[in-house]
C-alpha cells in the first residue's frame, strides 16, 4: 500500500526540492509549536491547582511578568539567573543527541564550583594576572563536571549502567562530596554559620558585563550554546553523534566510534555544567558553599526539554525559566506563597512537555509526507 | 473442545471494506471458501492479505462487509466470537509458550480450564484426542525444545483441540525447511480432503499454492486482482495477478567467476560466544572471491547473526582471523573505507538507518567525514551532502517526496533501495548482506537482487547471509548451510538441491 502511494510524489528535482522545503518548513513550525502548546497546557494547569488553593491566576501571571521580564530591573534580574540554565540545559541536551538521558548536572555543577574555589584558593596571593587565574578557575571547573559526567557515559557504555539512574546518584555523591570538602580540608575558619571555602580574591572574581548589573556568565553561557550548536550540527562529531543518537545499531555498523563519542559528549556536557558552577562562585557567591545545589542542574533538564535538545533554541527557553525564576521572590510576598510554587509550575510544565513528546506526528500539518506515504 | 466427528465449515466473505482515515486498504473484497476446501490468498507485502483476515477474524471491525459462516449472515466482531463459531488463526509467528510442555499449552488455551486442573484427567483426554490426530506431536517436551515443523504442527493442533473447523494459516512455512513445509501443509492438506477442516492460508510462494490449495483469491493494493480454480493457473497467471503491470527488473547474466579469482574475504577458525554466552559459533573456514556470492543458509538462530555480528565488529571473537584482500580485518571504519568493505545489514530501517534523520543525512552516513579527496574532514559540507544524495536518490530509484523527507516514511522497499545507494557506490570490493529482500514487494526485490548481481559482476566478493533459500538458490555461485554454530555443509550452484540443503538445515545430515 506504501508503494501505491508513493507513486504520487514528485518526479523531477525542482519539485522534490520545493516539496522538500515546504515540509521542512511544516516540521520546524511543529518543532516550535508543540513545546509551546506543552507550555501554555502546563500554566493552564498550574491556574487550576492556584484555583483549587484560593489565588488568582492572572494576578500570578502579572507578577511574573512584572518580577521578570516588564522592567530594566527585572529583566537584568532575570538574565542573571539565565546563564546557569543555558549551561545546565546543554548538560541534558548533548548527551540527549546521542539518546542519552543525563539528569544529574546539578552534580557536575557543584564539583564545577567546589574545583573553581580550590583552584581560588590556591592563587591567592600568588600575583597570577586576573584573566589568567579565572582561565585556570574556569579550566577547573570545566575538568571536574567533564570528568563527572564523563564517567556517567563510560558506565554507560562499557559496564552498561543506566545513565539516567547513575548520573542522579552521582549527583548525590557530589553533593555529599561538596559538603565534606567544604566542611572540612578547604573550609575557611571564618564561615561559621554556614560553612564555605575561602572568598575568592576580588581580582579573579568575574564581574557585570558593563552598564549592567549581569555577569559576563551570560556571554559565555550563549557562547557555549552556539559552540555546541556548531558542534552538532556542522562538524562530522555532531553528525556522528546524531547518528548515534538516531540508531545506536546503525552507527556501530558504519564503524562509528560510539563508545569514544559517547564518553566525549558527555564530557563535554559535564564541562558546560561545570562550568556554570565556575559562574556561580566566581562571579556570584564568591566561595563554594551548599546554595551551589541551588537546583540549576534539575531546571536544566526542563530547559533542554523544552529546547527538544536544541542548543540554540536553549537560549530563549533559559530566558524565560530565569525570568519565572526570578518572580519567584515577588511572588512570595505579594500572594503569600511558599517558595516551591515555583517549583510546582515547572512541574506542571516538565510534565505536559513529556507527554507532548506522543503528539510529534500525530498532525497533518507539520507531517504532509508522513500521513501521504504511509496511508 | 472438538468432538469426533465434527465437520468443516464454509466461510465466506463479502463485500469486505476497510478505511483507515482516508486510506483504503480493502476495497469490496469478497471471497467464499467451501467446506473442506483449501483456500491461498496470494499478494504482495500491502496488498490487504492480512486487513483482509483480520476483518475476518473479527480483529477489526470492517467499514463494510458481513462475514459468512455456513450459509448464514453472522457478526464476527471480536477474536472471541470467531473462537464461538470454529474460527481460529494459526499466526506467522509461534504463540506458544516455551517453557511449557504441548499438553499444558494445549490445556492452558482452553476457555474452559478449571482453576485446579486435574492433570492425569486431562492426559487421558489429550492422548484420546491425539489418537483421533493425523499426526503426532511430543506432548510431554517443553515446547522450547520442539523443532520449528514441530511447533507448526502443534500449533494446529492447538487449533483442533480448540474446537476451530476453519483456521487460517499465516504465510506458515516461512519458519519451516521445505521437508517441514510439505510434510505439515500434507497433513492439513488431507485433512480438508476428508472434510474434517476448512482452510484459509496466506502466502506469496507460488510453489506452494499450486502443490496445496483448490482455490486462489489474489490481492493487488486493497482489490481482487483475480482468483480461481489453481488447477486452472500457473505461476505466470498469478504473478501477472499479483503485480498487475508492473516493469521488474531483470537479472544481469552472470559474469563467470574467473578461475584465478583472488580470495577478497576470508574467515579462518573464527570462534565466538553465541547470544545466550552459553555456546559457541565456529567458522573453520570460508573463503568468498573476487566476483562470486557464497550464499549462507540456515534456519534463523543457528549462529548466522552471531557471524555477521562477528564480521560487522560488532561480536568479540575469542579466536580466529578474518582479512580482507590478504590484509587482517577488525571492521573498523577506516579499514572499512581503505579495502571498501560494505555491510547491509538485514532490516534496514532497524539497523543501517537513522529512522527520523532525514533521507539525505542517511544516505550521507559512510561519507560524511571525508572531504572530496577521501580524507577525514572535521567539518560537514551540507550542500555535498545533498548533492550526493540527489544524485544517490535519482540513480536508484528511491521513492520519497523529498531529500529532508524522515527516512522511516518511506516504504520498506525504497529504504532498502537507499540503503543499497549507500552502500554500492563507489569501489566495493566486499559486500556482506544479510535477508536483503525480507518483507519487500515483488519489484523491489528484483530490483534488489538485479543491484546485488550487478555488484558481483563488477568484480565484488558477496556473502550473502539468506534464510529464503530460492532467493540463495537464484543467487549465489556457492551455498554453504549453517546449522547449530558451524558450516556443515557446501554445494557449488550447479549441484545444489533444495532438498539436501534442506535437510541440512534441519541438522538431519
Amino acid at each position: 500500500m506504501s508503494e501505491a502511494a508513493s507513486e504520487t510524489t514528485f518526479e523531477t528535482v525542482g519539485g522534490r526540492r520545493n516539496a522538500g522545503s515546504r515540509a521542512w518548513i511544516a516540521r520546524r513550525a511543529e518543532g516550535v509549536v508543540i513545546p509551546l502548546g506543552a507550555l501554555l497546557v502546563g500554566m493552564a494547569a498550574f491556574s487550576i491547582f492556584l484555583l483549587a488553593i484560593g489565588k488568582s491566576p492572572i494576578e500570578l501571571f502579572d507578577l511574573m511578568w512584572r518580577g521578570g521580564f516588564s522592567s530594566w530591573f527585572s529583566i537584568q534580574n532575570t538574565l542573571s539567573r539565565t546563564a546557569p540554565l543555558l549551561l545546565a540545559g546543554l548538560c541534558v541536551a548533548l548527551p540527549a543527541r546521542l539518546g542519552l538521558a543525563v539528569i544529574g548536572g546539578e552534580g557536575a555543577i557543584v564539583l564545577g564550583g567546589v574545583a573553581t574555589a580550590a583552584v581560588g584558593e590556591a592563587l591567592a596571593g600568588s600575583g597570577v594576572p586576573g584573566p589568567i587565574g579565572i582561565v585556570a578557575m574556569a579550566l577547573g571547573g570545566m575538568a571536574a563536571g567533564g570528568l563527572w559526567i564523563g564517567a556517567v557515559g563510560a558506565l554507560r557504555h562499557y559496564r552498561a549502567v543506566n545513565e539516567t539512574i547513575s548520573s542522579l546518584l552521582m549527583a548525590y555523591i557530589a553533593i555529599a562530596l561538596m559538603n565534606h570538602l567544604v566542611e572540612g580540608p578547604l573550609r575557611d575558619p571564618a564561615s561559621l554559620n554556614k560553612p564555605s571555602t575561602q572568598p575568592i580574591e576580588a581580582i579573579y572574581r568575574i564581574g557585570a558585563i558593563p552598564g549592567t548589573d549581569v555577569h559576563w556568565g551570560l556571554a559565555v553561557g550563549v557562547v557555549a550554546c552556539i559552540l555546541c550548536w556548531v558542534l552538532i550540527e556542522k562538524t562530522s562529531w555532531g553528525f556522528a553523534a546524531r547518528v548515534a543518537g538516531g540508531n545506536m545499531r546503525a552507527a556501530q555498523i558504519q564503524g562509528l566510534p560510539v563508545g569514544p563519542l559517547i564518553v566525549g559528549f558527555c564530557a563535554i556536557a559535564g564541562a558546560c555544567a561545570g562550568l556554570g558552577g565556575t559562574l556561580e562562585v566566581a562571579a556570584v557567591h564568591g566561595n563554594a558553599n551548599a546554595s551551589l545545589a541551588a537546583g540549576y542542574g534539575y531546571t536544566g533538564i526542563l530547559v533542554a526539554f523544552l529546547a527538544r535538545q536544541n542548543p540554540l533554541a536553549i537560549i530563549p527557553v533559559a530566558i524565560l525559566l530565569g525570568g519565572i525564576d526570578a518572580s519567584g521572590g515577588l511572588i512570595q510576598r505579594r500572594m503569600h506563597l511558599p517558595d516551591a510554587t515555583v517549583l510546582v509550575l515547572q512541574g506542571m510544565i516538565f510534565i505536559s512537555i513529556l507527554f507532548s513528546d506522543t503528539v510529534y506526528g500525530r498532525w497533518k500539518i507539520f507531517n504532509p509526507e508522513l500521513w501521504t506515504e504511509k496511508g | 473442545m472438538a468432538e469426533d466427528g465434527q465437520k468443516a465449515i464454509s466461510v465466506e466473505a463479502v463485500g469486505m471494506t476497510m478505511r483507515f482515515g482516508g486510506f483504503t486498504a480493502l476495497d469490496d473484497v469478497s471471497i467464499r471458501i467451501p467446506a473442506g476446501s483449501f483456500h491461498a490468498l496470494l499478494g504482495e507485502n500491502g496488498a490487504g492479505k492480512s486487513t483482509l483476515v483480520k476483518c475476518m477474524m473479527g480483529f477489526y471491525r470492517p467499514t463494510a462487509g458481513q462475514m459468512m459462516v455456513e450459509g448464514r449472515e453472522e457478526l464476527v466482531d471480536s477474536p472471541r466470537a470467531a473462537a464461538a463459531f470454529g474460527l481460529g488463526m494459526v499466526y506467522q509467528h509461534f504463540t506458544l509458550v516455551p517453557s511449557l510442555t504441548g499438553a499444558e499449552n494445549l490445556v492452558i488455551n482452553r476457555t474452559d480450564t478449571p482453576q485446579v486442573i486435574d492433570w492425569g484427567k486431562e492426559r487421558a483426554a489429550l492422548h484420546a484426542f491425539m489418537q483421533a490426530m493425523p499426526f503426532q506431536v511430543p506432548l510431554d517436551e517443553p515446547v522450547a525444545r520442539l523443532a520449528a515443523g514441530e511447533k507448526q504442527k502443534l500449533e494446529i493442533i492447538k487449533q483442533l483441540y480448540l474446537g476451530r473447523r476453519f483456521i487460517v494459516l499465516d504465510e506458515p512455512t516461512s519458519v519451516l525447511t521445505p521437508g517441514e513445509a510439505d510434510e505439515v501443509l500434507g497433513h492439513v492438506r488431507r485433512m480438508t480432503k476428508r472434510g474434517e477442516l476448512t482452510v484459509l492460508m496466506i502466502s506469496h510462494k507460488f510453489n506452494e499454492v499450486m502443490t496445496f490449495a483448490d482455490d486462489v483469491t489474489v490481492l493487488r493494493k486493497g482489490q481482487r486482482a483475480g482468483g480461481g480454480k489453481v488447477a486452472e493457473l500457473d505461476h505466470q497467471a498469478m504473478a501477472a495477478m499479483m503485480i498487475g503491470d508492473q516493469k521488474i527488473a531483470t537479472l544481469d547474466v552472470r559474469q563467470p567467476v574467473a578461475a584465478d579469482a583472488a580470495a577478497a574475504l576470508t574467515a579462518t577458525d573464527v570462534k565466538a560466544l553465541d547470544r545466550t554466552g552459553l555456546k559457541s559459533i565456529t567458522i573453520a573456514g570460508l573463503t568468498v572471491r573476487a566476483g562470486e556470492i557464497v550464499g549462507i543458509a540456515g534456519i534463523s538462530g543457528n549462529g548466522q547473526k552471531e557471524f555477521l555480528e562477528v564480521l560487522a565488529g560488532q561480536r568479540h571473537r575469542e579466536t580466529g582471523e578474518i582479512t580482507v584482500k590478504g590484509a587482517r580485518y577488525h571492521a573498523t571504519r577506516g579499514e572499512a573505507h581503505a579495502l571498501n568493505v560494505r555491510f547491509i545489514p538485514e532490516e534496514p530501517l532497524r539497523n543501517a538507518c537513522a529512522p527520523r534523520m532525514t533521507v539525505a543525512d542517511n544516505l550521507a552516513f559512510r561519507t560524511f567525514d571525508l572531504d572530496k579527496r577521501g580524507r577525514h574532514s572535521f567539518w560537514i559540507d551540507a550542500g555535498a551532502i545533498r548533492r550526493n544524495a540527489d544524485r544517490l536518490v535519482t540513480r536508484f530509484k528511491v521513492k520519497t517526496a523529498s531529500l529532508d523527507t524522515p527516512i522511516a516514511a518511506l516504504s520498506g522497499g525504497n529504504v532498502q533501495r537507499a540503503v543499497l545507494a549507500r552502500e554500492l557506490t563507489g569501489e566495493v570490493d566486499v559486500l556482506i548482506v544479510a535477508n536483503p529482500c525480507f518483507g519487500l514487494d515483488f519489484a523491489a526485490v528484483a530490483d534488489i537482487r538485479a543491484r546485488i548481481m550487478q555488484a558481483r559482476n563488477a568484480g565484488a566478493a558477496v556473502l550473502l547471509v539468506s534464510e529464503d533459500l530460492d532467493e540463495l538458490l537464484e543467487l549465489s555461485d556457492r551455498i554453504l548451510v549453517m546449522s547449530e554454530g558451524s558450516i556443515v555443509y557446501e554445494t557449488p550452484i550447479a549441484g545444489a538441491d533444495s532438498r539436501v540443503i534442506g535437510q541440512h538445515m534441519a541438522g538431519h545430515h
